[in-house]
């Protein structure tokens, strides 16, 4: 009885789905794709020894798109959705690229070697003006959907649509190389053989699960997100709430934003952080939660965006050319969807229910055939 | 044999969920041409009686037998087409577009290719004319009253299935005195053509007046099932609570000791407060220990001065005083911090956060005004869900189910704990005991009652106007959006009457 009850909530958990789909992903690697484990260290003279492999890759490869997760999470909880957020990266980067050298990219190729120590602002503030880029555009998509009440769906599009003409606006239309080597530490450096990344990752998904749970925000959420009316009533600020989610959403999109364009050494406002938003939002939807809103995982989220890189690193290794990619990840949804349909779930519940009543079953049985 | 056989024979049936026997060895017949009422508290097995009946769930044990034939119900689809139609307490069809399109939808007649418009309308004119009821139908159904669209749902549900069984759940639930009249007309046209009509009710008076039979279920137990002649109502209500009327009896009492206390203080008092297009200026006071009753005919604004007073609306007009300090800013937040609370109208709506737990809710809105960051610990939180559900007797395993999981009355119920968790100082009820059963009406109105000898005070709402009389010290009439009149003291409920209806 104790050993059924534990296996349910280990089924109902919103973990299990994620952890078990990731679980199938890495088993058919390690069945079909020998030496997919293999983790070796090496020797890198700027960064310093690290682990090296395609574990490390799907981690490092998937930092940024598991911190737009964490804050789209937030979003579709409160009954909403974030379509900007790949605009937001863009925002974000070019604001670091230009912060960092005002001249154009062009410009400053000519002198490579000066550039790798210059820069025009110190670097924390080149961090802090990212951050506060994207916590704006976050604050803005909440003022939308709160005070002017448009929809979600369309209040994000307009940022969507307009965040990349904005960045572009601040590159001046141009691609920035950055050549500025401490920036590069957010999305090539590495602690102790591991990447970066994966730290900043883990430090936002605790403190966003510190500042959600062991604060009354996160049952605001839920209750918004499962019914607003009834929250009203309850004396809840929706408006508030929501606020906070779209915010929030915001600054994790820049720091994504931060880690991509150091990863790849510039800012291209057309192409940099491009589908985010919709892997993201696939990654919350594997994480359990609805997108009507309601109850929500951060961690279950992170994890779904592990997924989509694990599948993503899989589909390559072997051998799917990158442009077959999107028909891949099209079998992904399929599969997801299937999955968390209402029918799967019935057929999981009516497993665990045949198992509980079947005596009763065969005593009524009986009894029937009696009459 | 075939004369006097059922048209309907349920026996045995047994249904449980996990952790709860819904229905035990229950037994339930259908004459032609019966109405059988069946009745029970909340939770009793009524709904899921009905849901096996009518293929939503799947029996464990027992048999269904259909005209003397064993059957299986197994979709609501399955069971349309052996002939059982069911309509619910919440009209299931669309307000905004005709009555005709609402009957044949999904049966749309056509022509050359394209609906043929006329003969849909005729269709719908005959289904209806069969019921007794001339409308026009090609005005949309939102244009009519609720009694009206349940009629429109029966005739669309007797008209493309040979109907021999209809069910309503819960039907006047919604509907005026002369609505329900119109509804049981045609229930008894329907029984004379041989249809055999359950009808599930929490309104023990309407059952006498229609039902034939009457089973009593109480716990997912069959109690009986008994002749309505020959049940006396407090037979009934014994059978239905399994327990004498005690409960009753001690609203009825507390009423009297309740009486005699002293008034002096004013908490709240409304002077000219109303909002254009809703609620023309209205004075209100409100006393320390005082009920104050609201009485009205749906739509009379009875609902309107509740979410005013609550700051649900703006007032545009008059001042708000709560224990002599004024009002200015109006919403729920604020409400809640004077020490106001409101049980809304619609508790599924307004009140329920179904995907919450059961402790969830109960502690929304002591933490909304907490704020942010006073966060109640979880064990504080269970510990106060804890309280309140023994407080008011909340039915339930455990404080960690989902609030959508509880039965109307336990919802109701769990919305009063949400609010009493606040302590407030003025409770505004908005139809607190609608659709609950009488056992757990009995506990709201005594617990309303023991509020206001605490020294709280209560504004209450409710269309039964038995009820309003009996726990009220003043009484409130609406109509049209004003105040019509108010009474205190001994007044009785014909003057009420005439006063809710006005020149009607």
């Amino acid at each position: 009885m104790k050993n059924s009850s534990l296996l349910n909530r280990i089924r109902e958990s919103r973990l299990f789905l994620p952890l078990g789909a990731l679980a199938l992903i890495l088993a058919f690697d390690a069945l079909f794709l020998p030496g997919f484990f293999k983790l070796g260290i090496i020797e890198d003279p700027v960064y310093g020894n690290h682990l090296y492999g395609n574990l490390i890759d799907v981690l490092n490869d998937g930092a940024p798109l598991a911190l737009i997760a964490i804050g789209m999470t937030l979003v579709i909880a409160t009954g909403g959705i974030d379509l900007s957020v790949g605009a937001v990266i863009a925002i974000s980067g070019a604001m670091g690229a230009v912060l960092i050298n005002p001249i154009l990219g062009n410009q400053l190729s000519l002198n490579v070697e000066a550039a790798r120590n210059a820069t025009n602002t110190p670097l924390p503030i080149i961090v802090l003006a990212d951050l506060a880029a994207g916590t704006l555009c976050g604050l803005w998509n909440g003022l939308l959907v709160t005070k002017a009440k448009i929809q979600p769906i369309v209040a994000t599009l307009v940022l969507m649509v307009a965040g990349r003409g904005i960045a572009q606006l601040i590159t001046n239309g141009q691609i920035m190389t950055i050549y500025y080597t401490p920036y590069f530490w957010f999305g090539n450096g590495f602690i102790l053989g591991l990447p970066v990344s994966i730290y900043i990752v883990l430090a936002v998904a605790i403190l966003v699960w510190v500042a959600v749970r062991k604060t009354s925000i996160g049952l605001f959420i839920e209750s918004v997100g499962t019914n607003a009316k009834a929250s009203y009533y309850s004396g809840i600020n929706e408006q508030n709430v929501k606020l906070l989610a779209y915010t929030l959403c915001g600054l994790c999109g820049a720091i994504a934003g931060l880690i991509l364009s150091s990863y790849v050494h510039s800012a291209d406002a057309n192409n940099i952080g491009l589908n985010y938003e919709l892997d993201a939002i696939l990654a919350v939807v594997m994480g359990g939660t609805l997108l009507t809103g309601g109850r929500f995982s951060i961690f279950a989220s992170v994890v779904g965006a592990m997924v989509i890189w694990a599948f993503t690193l899989t589909v390559y290794t072997l051998g799917v050319p990158a442009n077959a990619l999107l028909a891949a990840k099209a079998v992904l949804v399929m599969v997801v969807i299937l999955l968390y349909s209402d029918y799967f779930r019935r057929f999981l519940n009516r497993l665990s229910e045949r198992k509980a009543v079947q005596p009763e079953v065969e005593k009524g049985a009986e009894r029937g055939t009696a009459n | 044999m075939v004369e006097t056989q059922n048209l309907l024979n349920m026996k045995g049936i047994t249904k449980s969920f996990p952790g709860v026997i819904a229905l035990e060895d229950v037994d339930f017949s259908l004459s032609r041409g019966e109405v059988h009422s069946l009745v029970g508290e909340n939770g009793a097995g009524k709904s899921t009686l009905i849901k096996v009946l009518t293929g939503v769930e799947h029996l464990e044990a027992g048999s269904i037998e259909l005209e003397g034939e064993l059957v299986q119900v197994r979709s609501p689809q399955h069971s349309l087409e052996l002939g059982i139609s069911t309509v619910y307490q919440e009209v299931n069809l669309c307000t905004n577009i005709s009555v005709a399109e609402n009957i044949v939808l999904g049966h749309e007649p056509h022509r050359f290719g394209s609906i043929d418009w006329r003969k849909m309308n005729r269709l719908a004119s005959q289904a209806l004319k069969r019921l007794e009821i001339d409308i026009d139908v090609s005005r949309p159904l939102g244009n009519y009253s609720l009694a009206i669209q349940q009629m429109v749902a029966i005739a669309r549900s007797l008209e493309f299935t040979s109907a021999k069984i209809l069910i309503l759940d819960e039907p006047t639930s919604s509907l005026a005195v002369h609505e329900t009249n119109l509804l049981f007309d045609v229930m008894r046209k329907l029984k004379s053509e041989g249809i055999g009509i359950i009808f599930i009710t929490h309104f023990l008076d309407q059952v006498y007046r229609i039902a034939d039979r009457i089973t009593v279920l109480r716990n997912g137990k069959l109690v009986g099932t008994y002749e309505t002649a020959s049940l006396p109502l407090v037979g009934l209500i014994g059978k239905m609570l399994g327990r004498s009327i005690t409960d009753l009896d001690a609203v009825i009492k507390s009423k009297v000791e309740h009486e005699q206390k002293e008034r002096e203080e004013r908490v709240l008092e409304a002077k000219g407060l109303g909002r254009t297009g809703s609620l023309e200026p209205v004075d209100l006071e409100l006393g320390v220990n005082e009920v104050l009753g609201l009485a009205g005919l749906l739509g009379s604004g009875r609902t309107e001065v509740a979410n005013l007073l609550f700051g649900i609306d703006k007032p545009d007009s008059g001042w708000l005083t709560l224990k002599g300090k004024e009002i200015k800013r109006f919403s729920p937040l604020e409400s809640l911090k004077n020490g106001l609370a409101l049980c809304p109208e619609d508790r599924k709506a307004e009140g329920i956060v179904g995907d919450l737990t059961i402790r969830e809710n109960i502690i929304l809105a002591l933490q909304a005004r907490y704020g942010w960051f006073k966060f109640l610990s979880p064990e504080k939180q269970s510990k106060i869900a804890q309280k309140f559900i023994q407080l008011l007797g909340i039915v339930t395993p455990s404080p960690e189910q989902l609030a959508k999981n509880l039965s109307g009355g336990n919802q109701q119920k769990l919305i009063l704990a949400r609010w009493l968790a606040t302590n407030p100082q003025v409770l505004i009820l908005d139809e607190p005991t609608r659709g609950i059963d009488v056992g757990a009406k009995a506990e709201i109105q005594k617990l309303v009652l023991d509020l206001a000898d605490e020294g709280k005070s209560c504004v209450f709402i409710s269309s039964e106007l038995e009820e309003v009389l009996r726990i009220s010290d003043r009484v409130v009439v609406m109509r049209d959006h004003k105040k019509a009149a108010e009474y205190s003291g001994d007044v009785n409920d014909q003057t009420i009457i005439q006063t809710m209806a006005g020149n009607l």
